[in-house]
């Protein structure tokens, strides 16, 4: 038995390393140019990333694209950068559109390849802010085309707050609200291990003494600090979003006043007439940049190619903002865009750039110090802080 | 010579003749046959999709890329089981599971009693149909009606605020535990939402087990002199639970494997149903899924053993 298992051991060993060298051959073989269309790209994206019209006929950036290039484009949505790992993992797709949590999980998994941006012309109008970003660019090597961004704002009820709160501490620390009454379980917070990055920021700024410089590398003291403050928050907190359209509910029908958020489920609150707004507040914000990668085996590199150059398009990108309530990664996009107005790209945080902190994986082998905790220890410490440990 | 040609009839023709015959000769081939298929069908698809379930769970993952490390390793078990929070979560559900069967059971006694002996004719039907009614609207439906009938601005709040009664709401949700910000975000919302969502499990074997209970051994009851409290404890009682725990295991089973209520109704802390759906679908932690969903299958051997000692599957 014991045999048995040494020699699985090896073999495991084996494909491990079999599996370097052939993302070392496919990093030297990146796609040179762009041949006749497969027929068909499937991409796995969050939703109401890929539409259609199914859901509103003004906004359709998919069958244009499929009438120019001949490729059918197949979309599965996935509701978090975890499962999106797990899809490009199982593989069978040629697109993703990962969070800065996800990517470079995907390039140290080996699941993505490097683009050649010199296929793509519209390559030259994304965002200088974003063309070397570190979500997606490992030693100079591009694994992706920016998408879209956005930051994760803090979303209050106008009737309570007549002016918009300046600090998180209105999610962080029992106190009283404007209405005069406790912000005890009428905030909320986001159901995801990343959020642990939010206290941190709101740690950089009240707990100086502790010195984090980047809410996505904690060493164990920082990390301590930061569950510490989310335990705290547990007992403001009734129940945590994940869900969007749960959250929208729970802010009409909970008392819901406060809670970190998206500008999407604002611009859907505020389209029902419900007196919200959001800020960043002066702690920043956390943020999210996804970014189009191409699976290492993608089966139809020709139409992704095509879909990585359409995606880029300023009247996808301007539409897509419209619909998402995100940021063009192509600063053109924000002018005489119909559906966005002049005034979409300001709203949906164009100019906060500097203000956000991007969502990144934790890693171990951090830059800013000896040692980081890691993602995993993310995920389970925050299961057992939403459950009262 | 000439009885012996006789008592052994010529072979008969044709291959249904031939095979007939040969199944007459061989009665193990013919059962042969018959079973093979759904014998491969247990086989392959349920026990061999159980025990590949089994076999992840001693494999592990590498936390940072999510890539499952096919070597065996009792890894994911000691994390499964170090960890507080999963003891938690396990022990969490296994109590919420036990108080809805309890409840559903209190509840669905007298229901099932009326049903059984003494609705009749049109009536009988009608209770068949409102025990069965719920059942055929859309599970997701009646949880999202429960999240704003159960909401702090929810039609029940309002009834309680209009009847002046809003204090007695506020001091029950400001018990520890049970209590919360409001019914749909405790504990309470959830234990409810689930006491309605399985009841009719509850009603039915209950109704069925109740309805054999011969009359002739209540009159004999009385007859002997019992007060309708002894006929009850007595006799109806022990009749009656095989029923109620072969319900229960429904109520039981479904309550522990559910992953849609807590998530909608409910303050955010998890059950086993819901750590299996985020580590398999969100995090890619197959391993780790596989070793939480061992624990209701040994939870539900371990109660399904007790209830066939108690004769639960008699009732079935």
């Amino acid at each position: 038995m014991n045999r048995f298992f040494k020699s699985c051991t090896a073999l495991v060993a084996i494909t491990a390393f079999m599996g370097q060298t052939t993302v070392a051959f496919a990093a030297a073989d990146m796609v040179k140019e762009i041949g006749e269309g497969e027929g068909e790209v499937s991409i796995v994206a969050w939703p109401g990333y890929i539409e259609r019209g199914e859901t509103d006929k003004g906004y359709d950036w998919v069958t244009k694209f499929e009438e120019e290039t001949g490729c059918k484009v197949n979309v599965k949505t996935a509701n978090t950068s975890d499962e999106m790992v797990a899809l490009m993992n199982e593989g069978g797709f040629d697109l993703v559109t990962a969070s800065g949590d996800a990517s470079l999980r995907l390039v140290a998994g080996e699941r993505v390849q490097p683009i050649n941006v010199d296929l793509i012309p519209s390559w030259k109008t994304v965002d200088d802010r974003l063309k070397d970003a570190p979500w997606h660019t490992v030693d100079g090597t591009h694994y992706g085309v920016p998408y879209q961004w956005g930051p994760n704002v803090l979303l209050y009820n106008t009737d309570v707050f007549k002016e918009a709160p300046k600090s998180w501490n209105v999610v962080f620390e029992e106190q009283e609200l404007p209405d005069g009454k406790s912000n005890k379980g009428r905030v909320q917070a986001y159901d995801g291990p990343i959020y642990v990055a939010d206290a941190a920021l709101y740690l950089m700024k009240h707990k100086p003494e502790l010195g984090i410089e980047d809410p996505y590398e904690l060493n164990e003291e920082q990390y301590k600090a930061a569950l510490d403050l989310l335990r705290e928050q547990r007992k403001l907190v009734g129940r945590y979003w994940h869900d969007a359209m749960i959250q929208i509910d729970d802010v009409k029908n909970e008392g819901v006043v406060a809670s970190s958020s998206w500008p999407f489920q604002v611009n859907l609150l505020k389209s029902e007439d419900q007196p919200v707004a959001s800020t960043i507040p002066e702690e920043g914000a956390t943020g999210w940049a996804d970014t189009t990668m191409m699976h290492v085996n993608a089966a139809h590199p020709n139409c992704a190619y095509k879909w990585l150059e359409h995606s880029l398009d300023k009247k996808v990108q301007g539409d897509l903002a419209a619909w998402f309530g995100s940021v063009p990664t192509v600063p053109a996009a924000c002018k005489g865009n119909e559906l966005l107005g002049e005034e979409g790209c300001a709203t949906n945080g164009f100019d906060d750039f500097e203000k956000i902190s991007f969502w990144r994986t934790p890693v171990a082998d951090c830059d800013s110090q000896d040692e980081c905790v890691p993602y995993y220890r993310w995920v389970s410490d925050y299961i057992g802080v939403i459950g009262g440990r | 010579m000439s009885t012996a040609n006789a008592a052994i009839l010529p072979p008969r023709s044709g291959p249904s003749g031939a095979a007939s015959d040969a199944f007459w000769r061989h009665p193990t081939l013919l059962l042969f046959l018959l079973l093979t298929p759904p014998l491969l069908w247990l086989g392959i698809v349920y026990l061999g999709s159980l025990l590949a379930l089994l076999a992840q769970s001693f494999f592990s993952i590498d936390h940072f890329t999510g890539r499952i490390d096919y070597s065996f390793t009792l890894d994911t078990y000691r994390e499964l089981f170090t960890t507080p929070a999963n003891i938690d979560i396990i022990v969490r559900t296994v109590l919420m599971a036990a108080s809805v069967t309890i409840a559903s059971a209190i509840i669905a006694f007298p229901i099932a009693y009326y049903a059984a002996r003494y609705a009749r004719g049109k009536w009988k039907a009608l209770f068949y149909l409102g025990v069965m009614l719920p059942l055929w609207s859309s599970y997701l439906v009646k949880i999202y009606a429960w999240k704003l009938i159960l909401a702090q601005e929810g039609i029940l709040n309002w009834i309680f605020h209009k009847l002046h009664l809003y204090w007695l709401m506020d001091a029950y949700l400001s018990l520890p535990v049970i209590g919360g910000h409001s019914l749909s975000i405790s504990y309470t919302g959830t234990f409810l939402v689930f006491v309605y969502i399985w009841l009719p499990y509850m009603i039915l074997p209950l109704q069925a087990s109740l309805e054999r209970v011969p009359d002739n051994l209540l009159e004999a009851s009385s007859d002997l002199g019992a007060k309708p409290s002894e006929t009850f404890w007595n006799v109806i009682f022990p009749l009656a639970l095989p029923g109620a725990i072969a319900g229960s295991i429904f109520t039981f089973s479904l309550t522990l494997g559910d992953y849609i209520v807590p998530g909608v109704i409910g303050s955010s802390r998890y059950f086993i149903g819901q750590v299996v759906y985020a580590q398999q679908g969100t995090a890619g932690n197959i391993p780790l899924a596989a070793a939480f969903t061992i624990v209701p299958m040994v939870i539900m051997g371990f109660y399904l053993w007790m209830a066939k000692r108690m004769g639960a599957f008699d009732a079935l």
